[in-house]
């Protein structure tokens, strides 16, 4: 018999391409059909925000940490007002925190529905999921742009509170959406989670082991489909997450399916908490007293929250005056990414781009 | 709730087992002696009672006298969390040991460091520029990169 | 983790340095923008006027934008794009991921010199007529992020952009404006004119 002599080839899934979520690079070597080595390139979209909020006022910052995880803004401003907030020691009026809370989980369904909606998306269901996905992505900017007059980019957290708060039309509107958001998630269920062809690409592809996800750092639905029960909302409770009876959902087997699965579960519990926090939301004022141009005492702060795609944590250093001396972002995605070379490793190149559209990253992020 | 370490109590722990590892520590951090960074993470991440198995973030920050990397650790068994530093003095050619063989979660993380702030990473498997593009020159997140 | 393929990644990396380096010292000065439409002299000819009606009705009634999403602005494209605000409507609900297919090309979000050679490689890609759409203050000026050490400050030092549309990020109801406008710079072009 002879024997072919094969080469293994390089090929590059560019910054540009209609499956990589954004400006993301892999340089992918194969032997045949197979995936040998794979090496992500990231950087394309490094716009130097922590270089840039070195040269603004504490509150200047907010704008920009709004443009990291694009997707889910409000928890990227809650992170950083969390840090701030430690660091110099400033209490926020409950009325506030209620309010975070539930932008926070109207942000985390939102950017929940996205990431479905995408991962479908690259599966080949082209278009019909995400279009469904959006339909109500569009009610919740909705109820976003009443609040803060922003689609995307909202800015809406302050240091000590928020910047305003809500028109009374909101409240109903929400309560709305509350009610009829269940059915609308029974409904994609439904529609895809018997689908063969989902479950034959998704069912023990991608499998990411316990050990590896605690060992490579990886957090959020990625760490939790893996079977890991670390939660920040639960493990270290920030603003009022301990007053909300919520479940947080875990995975078994770590495949594809199971990080689907969870990111479903976590909207119907994020659903579960709105309601709690509608019901309980005190009168009062939405912010503290702070000084217009803050100055924290010489010192750091490291804080944490838990967002739609991992833990998003801020450290903060500070040197008494207006602007921060060092603000470095700890971005979830970006450390997730560790764990892709793994997973895709003796795969083919359709399972390599449905295991990326699982791990669900924002280059904003990654790149900060 | 994730409990807070305190600085002076685990570099008492430390310094039984390391006698000169520890440089200084106060309520919130522990500083160490850059040689003596992978025993020690080595044995935080062993020993039961601390039991350190997630590295939650590392951060170079440069003061001007010296370059240092914060790392913060996290135990997700006994649900409490430490800051552990390393301070560099070298200005032209800084180098630290990697606990990329410890924690898989430094890969990235390291080069990062490496891209912005300059400081080397000795054992690192791949250090090479992230987020800027090789042949870049200088190291933006220093204070004297205008 | 030793790389199997014919080249070091580090030397790929060097070479596209390189590259890099070589455009950021081309790219000093803005590029005009195409102002051949406003030119008066260029009567077309009676006898061509039906033949540019037709042919400038079918551009700008298809007008296929190439996959160019870079940042936040890319969602509002994506939400532009679905059913809500629907660019079905206008003709433009295919957005191909062939640069050799397309016809415009919306950069949406903020171009950093490490992207830069992709966007002049794909831009240089696309078949005549082209036209480019600058979507976002990051893509118009460098935005929120200028004056930062990675960030083009606006997309026309690198190709020549034919509609601007400002905001950050602009809502759909904007961009569609925008295409709008395009669409009658299109409707004034004229085949009698060299481009």
């Amino acid at each position: 018999m002879m024997e072919l002599k094969t080469e293994p080839v390089l090929i590059n899934m560019g910054p540009q391409h209609p499956s990589t979520h954004g400006v993301f690079r892999m340089r992918v070597t194969f032997d045949g059909e197979v995936i040998v080595d794979m090496e992500p390139v990231v950087g394309y979209l490094h716009r130097g925000i922590e270089k840039l909020a070195e040269e603004r006022t504490y509150t200047q910052v907010i704008p920009l940490t709004d443009r990291l995880d694009y997707v889910a803004s409000m928890t990227n401003n809650h992170a950083y007002v969390l840090a701030v907030e430690k660091l110099a020691g400033i209490t926020v009026p409950e009325r506030a925190e209620y309010l975070r809370v539930i932008m926070d989980e109207m942000m985390r369904i939102s950017s929940h529905l996205m990431a479905v909606g995408f991962l479908l998306n690259d599966m080949g269901a082209f278009f019909t999921p995400l279009m469904y996905m959006f339909r109500e992505r569009e009610k919740l900017l909705d109820l976003f742009e009443m609040v803060c007059g922003q689609r995307l980019t909202y800015n809406y957290m302050r240091i000590g509170g928020l910047s305003h708060d809500i028109p009374p039309e909101f409240l109903p509107a929400l309560e709305r959406f509350v009610q009829e958001m269940p059915h609308f998630i029974d409904e994609y269920d439904q529609l895809l989670a018997e689908n063969e062809i989902l479950l034959a690409r998704t069912k023990g592809v991608g499998v990411l082991s316990r050990e590896l996800a605690i060992n490579a750092s990886a957090s959020g639905p990625v760490l939790r489909a893996s079977g890991v029960s670390w939660d920040i909302r639960k493990a270290d409770p920030y603003s009022v997450y301990d007053r909300f009876k919520f479940q947080v959902p875990i995975g078994t087997a770590g495949d594809i399916y199971d990080r689907y699965w969870v990111r479903i579960q976590e909207m119907r519990h994020s659903v579960r908490i709105l309601e709690q926090a509608i019901k309980g939301l005190p009168s009062g004022e939405v912010m503290a007293k702070v000084p217009p141009l803050l100055r924290p005492p010489q010192g750091e702060a490291y804080a944490h929250i838990e967002s739609p795609r991992g833990e998003l944590g801020f450290y903060v250093v500070s040197d008494n005056s207006i602007a921060p001396y060092r603000l470095h972002i700890r971005a979830p995605t970006f450390i997730n990414l560790t764990t892709l070379r793994d997973l895709v490793i003796g795969w083919k190149l359709a399972d390599a781009v449905a295991v990326f559209g699982s791990i669900d990253i924002v280059l904003g992020e990654v790149d900060r | 709730m994730t409990t807070a370490l305190s600085g002076q109590e685990v570099s008492r722990q430390i310094g039984e087992r390391f006698p000169d590892a520890v440089l200084q520590s106060d309520e919130a951090a522990v500083v160490l002696r850059g040689e003596s960074l992978l025993e020690v993470a080595q044995f935080l991440k062993t020993t039961p009672g601390l039991e350190f198995d997630y590295l939650a973030s590392i951060s170079g920050v440069d003061y001007l006298d010296y370059l240092e990397v914060v790392y913060h650790l996290t135990s997700m068994k006994n649900n409490h969390s430490l800051v552990l530093k390393v301070r560099c003095w070298d200005r032209d050619k800084p180098s630290l040991p990697s606990v990329v063989s410890l924690w898989r979660g430094a890969d990235f993380q390291e080069r990062e460091v490496y891209d912005l702030v300059g400081i080397a990473f000795s054992g690192h498997p791949n250090l090479k520029r992230i987020l800027l593009w090789e042949g870049f020159e200088g190291h933006p997140l220093r204070r004297d990169y205008l | 983790m030793e790389m199997m393929s014919v080249y070091s990644s580090l030397e790929l990396d060097r070479a596209e340095g390189l590259a890099i380096d070589e455009l950021i010292a081309r790219s000093q000065q803005p590029i005009p923008d195409p102002d051949r439409w406003l030119e008066e002299e260029r009567r077309p000819n009676v006898l061509i006027t039906s033949v540019d009606a037709v042919l400038n009705w079918g551009r700008r009634s298809s007008v296929w934008p190439v996959n160019f999403g870079l940042a936040c602005c890319a969602f509002e494209m994506i939400a532009t794009a679905v059913s809500r605000f629907d660019i079905a409507r206008f003709g433009m609900e295919l957005f191909r991921a062939s640069p050799r297919q397309a016809d415009l090309m919306i950069v949406s979000g903020t171009l950093t010199w490490k992207m830069a050679p992709q966007l002049k490689r794909i831009y240089e890609q696309m078949p005549e007529p082209k036209w480019v759409l600058a979507m976002g203050v990051c893509a118009i000026s460098g935005g929120t992020f200028a004056g930062s050490y990675s960030v083009v400050p606006g997309v026309n030092r690198i190709v020549p952009v034919d509609v601007y549309v400002p905001g950050c990020p602009p809502r759909p109801e904007a961009l569609l404006y925008g295409i709008g406008m395009l669409h009658q710079k299109i409707a004034k072009d004229s085949i009698a004119v060299k481009r």
